[in-house]
């Protein structure tokens, strides 16, 4: 027996589509029409051939005139393809296009039934009367408009936020460029040169900060961090902390390289990664932007050797709190090396084995003969997916950018460094795309791959000099190879940028890989749960500089097109409070991740408000209401119940 | 006569799980059609209520399609929906009810082959529990 939705004296169509004959194959439209017909409320049941065609649409529309109907159920493909050409046609007949409710009898039936047609057919039924259940109670919604900021926060002036500021004030937005560092160029300024092009990293840098200067609608602000975000989409109100510099124009350049020499303090250069020293008052390199060099205050002695030499230095300079007010934010954090454990292939146990950013920071230093703690390197080996890859360790994914930057690191040592002897002890090199050039030039030019797997790392022996490295190699029917070397380079890979201060403020939802996570990584790549909230480069997962560009100019498109028409439109499917079953016991609260949720008095009694510019509709609020004073809009108690009702045959 | 498989209600998520379900038809995989789903927007919205009316309403099982770590919405639901289960679990005792007749597993958005074998697994564990009872 086929149970009846309740009556609620709506006047429904309900349209079956045969989808050419994807679904009529298999399911009896005509014995689903004959079934659908006879339930109350059904003023007309329909076949058509395909319900998205053209003509299909007009029918539609006339008969929501002509009959007239006040709701209509579409019997057809996945929802995820045609459930807003639907909303359309009912809104172009007149109708609110939440009084329209989309079946998906193909992909969740016709198809994974295909085998047994009769019982597809009565699935059809079912699923069809879960349809007219639910639109005969919906609601009419309607989409909140809210106006929009034509601004942007950016975080992160690497080259994926630098490269989206430049876009979207060409586009006419007004860019807040937010840097961390007192320095912009984030990971890539640390990088030398690259492949494929051999441009360096700082060349690279310097030439997206002097088009970014060139604008003037973006405001960047170094040493910076974003302390508060209060509102939503198209109107997002974020506090700014601006850490003080202690240095300000004017002063030339001669007379900072002059407060530099005088500083007493030396300390380790982090942006060297240690392998060098640096100045309390310092620039990272030369061409640095903004061109002007910061005291490190945790380190200065407050000596005033440099103030001999340059007036610009204030080393009372306070931070300060400002205010911006933009429509959206777009997250360019980036990410962090992995740092080796203590002990992990010999790291930290002897000064030979160092990171593959450590190496990138030896080449671009490197003039002449390559020497290392002042003897010449005449042997590397590279051992490769260090920190990635890992099948019992936390970083399961492969940091992609690593195998093609090791094999260029590798050609430039052998080419312009002259080292020999280079082995790269890896487990299945993935230079992939045009990036293979790269391990064909390697491999015929004498460096030696020997490959292992995962359950049988290389071993490295550092008590004696030279380090050996004993692999059994896969390549070579796992024939034990030792290899003795000057040099160990552990190719580590990338991990999400420690943020979590700017995570629990944005409340950015984050993967199983502990990146930001995008809605869907193929269909909304650069979008995320927070409306109005984008990312883009390597804080969403392991990127090589082109694919970070590529994600920036996706995510910049995204902004763009949130912001272009002034006003804004929010799906209505929000969290709703019925204040008269409320008894205000929190739990809708505590379970609620988006701030979306606030105690108020009516007549001086406490209950849950919905603000509804925070909602994301997720309906955690939901099951934890002991009273279920709580529903979600288009998904609400009364909705569900008879959908089940009904499915239950 | 082959006798009906036992109805199963699914609750998939609009973003994740629900993907899924339409994958495998894409793929023409088939599983028992006594499965129905109702789409939610996050498996830590499911109402124990729901899933105690659907045992009313005649479905012999519940299955949580639940969006786990991929859930947009934030790391969170993990906990939250095992909640649900949790406090579901408790009223269907009280109803005599077993557990087992309410799963639950991360079904990502194109886990089609785990969702049919999750699918084809529990119906035939449904069946033989009626098939020992009669």
């Amino acid at each position: 027996m086929i149970k009846e939705p309740n009556f609620t004296g709506k006047r429904i169509g309900v349209y079956i589509c045969q989808c050419g004959s994807n679904i009529s194959d298999y399911v009896d439209v005509e014995k689903v029409r004959e079934e659908i017909s006879r339930g109350k409320g059904v003023s007309l049941a329909k076949i058509t051939m395909f319900a998205c065609a053209d003509s299909a649409q007009k029918e539609i529309v006339a008969d929501i005139q002509n009959e007239p109907l006040d709701a209509i159920v579409v019997a057809s493909c996945s929802p995820k393809l045609h459930l807003n050409t639907f909303r359309g046609v009912a809104e172009r007949g007149g109708l609110n296009p939440y009084n329209y409710v989309q079946v998906n009898i193909r992909e969740q039936d016709s198809w994974a039934h295909s085998d047994k047609p009769a019982q597809a057919t009565l699935k059809a039924i079912h699923l069809i009367r879960a349809g007219i259940a639910k639109v005969s109670l919906s609601e009419p919604l309607t989409p909140m408009t809210i106006p929009a900021e034509n601004s942007v926060a950016i975080v992160g002036a690497g080259v994926a936020g630098m490269r989206a500021a430049i876009e979207l004030a060409d586009l006419g937005v007004n860019v807040h460029l937010i840097e961390r560092e007192h320095f912009v160029g984030g990971r890539v300024a640390q990088w030398g040169k690259m492949s494929m092009t051999n441009q360096t990293g700082e060349e690279i840098i310097t030439e997206l900060y002097h088009e970014v200067k060139k604008r003037e609608s973006i405001r960047v602000y170094t040493g910076a961090n974003i302390i508060a975000s209060k509102g939503s989409i198209g109107n997002f109100n974020i506090q700014v902390k601006i850490q003080p510099r202690y240095v300000e124009p004017p002063c030339d350049p001669e007379s900072f390289k002059k407060a530099i020499e005088a500083c007493p303090v030396e300390v380790d250069d982090e942006f060297n990664f240690n392998l060098t020293k640096r100045k309390a008052i310092f620039f990272n390199y030369r061409s640095e932007f903004p061109a002007m060099p910061v005291v490190d205050m945790a380190a200065c002695t407050r000596c005033e050797e440099c103030l001999k030499y340059c007036h610009g230095i204030r080393l009372d300079q306070q931070y300060r709190i400002i205010e911006i007010h933009v429509g959206s934010i777009f997250l360019a954090t980036g990410f962090n090396p992995y740092e080796p454990k203590k002990g992990e292939f010999g790291y930290q146990e002897h000064p030979n084995v160092i990171t593959f950013q450590q190496l990138k920071r030896l080449l671009d230093l490197t003039k002449g003969e390559f020497r290392f703690r002042g003897k010449k390197i005449e042997r590397v080996a590279f051992i490769y997916c260090v920190g990635s890859r890992q099948i019992d360790g936390e970083n399961k994914y492969c940091a992609r950018y690593c195998c093609t930057s090791a094999i260029h690191a590798a050609i430039q040592l052998r080419q312009e460094l002259k080292v020999p002897f280079i082995y790269h002890i890896n487990k299945g090199i993935r230079t992939y795309g045009k990036q293979e050039i790269l391990y064909e030039q390697s491999s015929t030019s004498g460096d030696v791959y020997l490959q292992f797997v995962e359950d049988d790392p290389p071993v490295v022996e550092v008590l004696n000099n030279p380090i050996k490295v004993t692999v059994n190699d896969l390549l070579t029917a796992h024939m034990e190879v030792t290899v003795t070397t000057d040099l160990v380079v552990l190719i580590t890979g990338m991990v999400p940028r420690v943020n979590t201060e700017l995570i629990s403020i944005l409340k950015v939802p984050l993967g199983k890989d502990h990146f930001y996570n995008e809605i869907h990584p193929k269909l909304r790549p650069v979008e995320t749960m927070i409306d109005g909230l984008v990312i883009a480069g390597c804080c969403q997962g392991p990127r090589n500089i082109a694919e970070s560009a590529s994600s920036a100019l996706a995510a910049v498109s995204k902004v763009y097109s949130i912001l272009n028409k002034g006003e804004i439109k929010l799906e209505p499917t929000l969290a709703i409070v019925n204040p008269a079953a409320c008894e205000w016991c929190g739990k809708c609260l505590e379970a609620c991740p988006f701030d979306a949720i606030e105690r108020i008095e009516t007549e001086k009694v406490p209950v849950a408000r919905i603000i509804e510019s925070n909602c994301k509709g997720c309906g955690m609020c939901t099951p934890v209401c002991p009273t279920e004073a709580i529903d979600i809009k288009g998904y609400t108690n009364p909705e569900v119940r008879s959908m089940i009702e009904a499915m239950s045959g | 006569m082959e006798k009906d498989p036992p109805k199963i209600l699914v609750f998939s998520t609009e973003k994740i799980s629900d993907p899924a379900l339409d994958l495998a038809g894409l793929m023409k995989l088939h599983y028992p059609p006594t499965v129905h789903a109702v789409v939610v927007p996050c498996s830590s919205s499911v109402r124990p209520s729901w899933i105690m009316h659907a045992f009313e309403c005649g479905f012999a099982g519940v299955f949580i399609a639940a969006d786990g770590s991929d859930c947009p919405y934030g790391e969170t639901c993990i906990e939250k929906t095992a909640k649900i289960v949790e406090r579901t679990h408790v009223m269907m005792r009280e109803k005599g009810i077993p557990t087992e007749n309410l799963k639950m597993a991360a079904v990502c958005s194109v886990c089609a082959e785990l969702f049919v074998n999750q699918m084809r697994l529990f119906a035939g564990e449904l069946a033989d529990k009626t098939t020992n009872a009669t």
